[in-house]
């Protein structure tokens, strides 16, 4: 249907044809239009943030706990810039959002006006794609082609940048349409290399499933499939830290996290497997390790939408380009139809050499009764938010890793946490965005102090919209993944990172009118994780912890991954000089 | 689409056709893309080229379908088989990209360049100038009593051939348009 209006009008309508529910986002001259038509309706809520920075990251957790694509508001010059850093995040990890910008006028672009900056310009490297709109007839259509770029294929971020002038104009608008454009990412994987992946199944003695962030954005079905598959084949799982919940954490064939912190066994198998399955992973540099010495023996599938992940960093022998769960479903399917087979002798061997594995205990930790332990904290808190209907995110260091070993997750979109791009101050404005989709759910973000503090302006966005978002902060006054690394590699020289002037975080949330509660003694613990839990509303936990304790199991930099580190034993001077230079 | 001569079955989609090797021996491609004619989109390719340190030997660009909006890019680039195989890769993600052909695997193609030379001299030189041109089947398209400018297409090879042999002849200036690369056959 074609209809006449604005194009503030049109971003309005079209967001509400697309199915969005929720806007993050800061006003600003450039998009005061948009901001008018917001005002003039109510099926879309706009939620407030302090820096658009938070505006993405909340969009992002939106995206990441729902499926649907986030969505975010911010004005021309200085709103763009400040949403740079969560369009590179969103870019990395793959997560669908969309993001208007406003612009100056068409007829001033070029001329240093006031706000201006070539957004477009400036995002092309960090967006999946962009569009700088200069016609309002063309607003709705690119609008809508926006969602299906975001959405299809490898999912990702982009950018419509609306000058001002564009907004006013009036235009022709017309509903969503089926994309008819040339951007349509091929679903069906290739069935000569499925039936090849089939056949290595069948004889597979020592076969590992390696799973990634593409299993849960290619949906629950998905999900669904992968479980059916492990659980049907009995093959051991392990995923890296985007795709956890894929696969439950209390399934049998579960061996935890792998990579640069990930678990032991999980390493382990990946290094000794002789069929390593790939799905929706690709191959990061946290999770190889030494390139040449990753799993020297196995013979390598890799299932990935997107064909410049294949042969990108380790070369495969079965390569399948499509969607995981159209190339799940008819793996099942081949399998099946041959009946089923698996090399079920040689998989329980293989079973017990991972039990042998798993009995080093690698997540082991020495306790403290006087200080806590940041690890007995986070099972703590796994411990009574489990039966929850719970969701995670975190900031990035050390708390991270630790909550990536120490919690569990059931099912996808559960876990939001900065992979690739490893923002710091990411969790918190991620945790409003979850919240806002999930408005019953317990939503924490596990965070170091460090971290939170480079987002904290959102506790005003908190407590506005009264979401009661749980920041579990694992206070150790210290920077802590940049302190091991300084253990370990720098002489024990802890070059900046600490903080010296810390806030009092109960005070803090009360001065943002939420609720604060400061625990260091592991005795109080259980009550003041209860108390967090019960508290309807926003709650700072300042959970002050043992301050030089290091995360392990570790494996250095250019290192493999049977050269792991599991302990304080003996870190120093395991990584050479040519580790060094790696981060 | 059949009227820019383009043969179908391009790899955008596909990682079958990948050669398995992940050797260090350099090679030379000639990648075509055919893109969207819109603005930005050089950008694009030429921020992947940069952001990812690939290498551009020589690149050209024009539209070559007016109705369909689209142009076609001719990289020259050098890399290793992986890398080669990455650059391809990489610019059929771009979304505004339609199609990318790498004629040195396609092949064999027809590679050609256009040059304009400026040599500058007197006497015999400037005779002997005249005559190599003759050779190689450049055209004199501007002339004064001591200078001239020297047309000539062909190979890269042959453009280099040609100037190299003009720079003691007085060379004073070349423009170099890039190379133009189609398959050959239909």
């Amino acid at each position: 249907m074609t209809r006449e209006m604005t194009g503030a009008k049109m971003v309005v309508q079209a967001l509400k044809d697309q199915g969005v529910d929720t806007v993050f986002g800061y006003p600003g001259g450039a998009v005061l239009p948009i901001y008018d038509e917001i005002f003039l309706q109510n099926d879309i809520r706009h939620i407030l943030v302090r820096h658009e920075q938070g505006a993405i990251h909340a969009a992002e957790g939106y995206a990441r706990s729902t499926g649907k694509p986030g969505v975010a508001l911010v004005t021309s010059g200085p709103g763009a810039t400040n949403a740079v850093t969560g369009l590179t995040d969103a870019l990395l990890d793959s997560i669908p959002i969309v993001v208007l910008t406003g612009q100056v006028p068409t007829f001033m672009i070029g001329s240093d006006a006031f706000q201006e900056a070539d957004t477009v310009g400036i995002t092309r490297p960090c967006t999946k794609h962009n569009w700088l709109v200069k016609d309002t007839n063309s607003l709705a259509e690119t609008l809508h082609e926006a969602f299906h770029v975001a959405k299809s294929g490898r999912p990702g971020p982009v950018l419509i940048d609306i000058p001002k002038d564009v907004q006013f104009a009036t235009g022709e608008y017309n509903s969503p349409k089926p994309s008819t454009s040339h951007y349509q990412p091929v679903l069906k994987g290739d069935l000569e290399e499925i039936n090849e992946l089939v056949a290595a199944i069948e004889k597979a003695k020592k076969p590992v499933f390696y799973t990634g962030g593409g299993v849960i954005n290619s949906g629950p079905a998905a999900s669904q499939l992968l479980r059916e598959l492990v659980d049907s084949t009995g093959f051991p799982i392990t995923s890296t830290l985007m795709g956890l919940g894929a696969y439950p954490a209390s399934g049998e064939n579960w061996l935890g996290m792998l990579g640069m912190h990930g678990l032991y066994e999980a390493n382990l198998a990946m290094h000794g497997c002789d069929l390593m399955i790939n799905i929706g992973a690709r191959f990061d540099d946290r999770i190889t390790g030494r390139i040449d010495a990753f799993s020297p023996k196995s013979k390598k599938a890799h299932i990935d939408i997107d064909p410049s992940s294949i042969n990108k960093v380790i070369r495969v022998d079965i390569p399948i380009v499509g969607d995981v769960a159209h190339v799940l479903e008819d793996i099942l399917k081949v399998w099946k139809s041959r009946g089923r087979k698996t090399d079920a002798a040689a998989v329980k061997k293989w079973q017990a050499q991972i039990s042998e594995w798993r009995k080093i205990n690698c997540l082991s930790y020495t306790n403290s009764e006087k200080s806590i332990k940041p690890q007995y904290a986070l099972q703590r808190l796994e411990e009574l938010t489990k039966k929850h209907d719970r969701y995670i995110t975190t900031e990035v260091g050390q708390h991270q890793m630790w909550a990536a070993q120490y919690l569990g997750f059931e099912d996808p979109n559960r876990w939001m946490t900065s992979g690739g791009l490893g923002t710091m101050g990411y969790g918190f404005p991620a945790s409003i965005g979850v919240q806002m989709a999930h408005p019953d759910a317990l939503v924490i973000n596990v965070a170091g102090e460090a971290s939170w503090l480079m987002n904290m302006q959102e506790m005003g966005t908190a407590v506005q919209y009264r979401l009661p978002v749980k920041q579990f902060i694992l206070n150790n006054e210290r920077l802590g993944m940049v302190r091991q690394w300084q253990e370990l590699l720098h002489g024990e020289r802890y070059s900046h990172s600490w903080s010296e002037a810390l806030p009092d975080f109960v005070k803090l949330a009360e001065a943002f009118g939420a609720k604060g509660i400061l625990c260091s003694d592991p005795a109080d613990l259980d009550d003041a994780i209860m108390e967090m839990i019960n508290y309807d509303g926003p709650v700072i936990f300042d959970c002050v912890v043992e301050k030089h304790e290091n995360c392990f199991p570790m494996i250095p930099s250019g290192k493999a991954h049977n050269e792991m580190l599991l302990g304080e034993a003996e870190t120093q001077g395991v990584i050479d000089s040519k580790g060094s230079v790696l981060v | 689409m059949s009227a820019l001569h383009i043969k179908k079955g391009s790899n955008r989609h596909s990682a079958y056709n990948l050669r398995p090797t992940f050797s260090d021996v350099q090679e030379r491609h000639t990648i075509a893309v055919l893109v969207e004619n819109e603005p930005g989109v050089l950008a694009r390719v030429i921020g992947l080229f940069s952001g990812r340190g690939y290498n551009i030997e020589s690149l050209t660009v024009a539209e070559v379908d007016h109705t369909g909006h689209l142009s076609r890019i001719t990289i020259v680039t050098t890399g290793t088989p992986q890398v080669i195989e990455q650059i391809k890769a990489q610019l059929g993600r771009i979304v505004t990209v339609h199609d990318v052909h790498d004629l040195t695997v396609e092949g064999p193609s027809v590679e050609r360049e256009l040059a304009i030379i400026k040599v500058v001299g007197e006497g015999d030189k400037r005779v002997e100038a005249l005559r190599l041109a003759d050779i190689f089947r450049a055209n004199v398209v501007d002339s004064t009593l001591n200078s001239f400018i020297f047309e000539i297409t062909g190979a890269p090879d042959k453009i280099d051939a040609f100037a190299d042999l003009m720079r003691p002849l007085g060379l004073m200036e070349i423009a170099r348009t890039g190379v133009a690369a189609l398959l050959r056959g239909d």
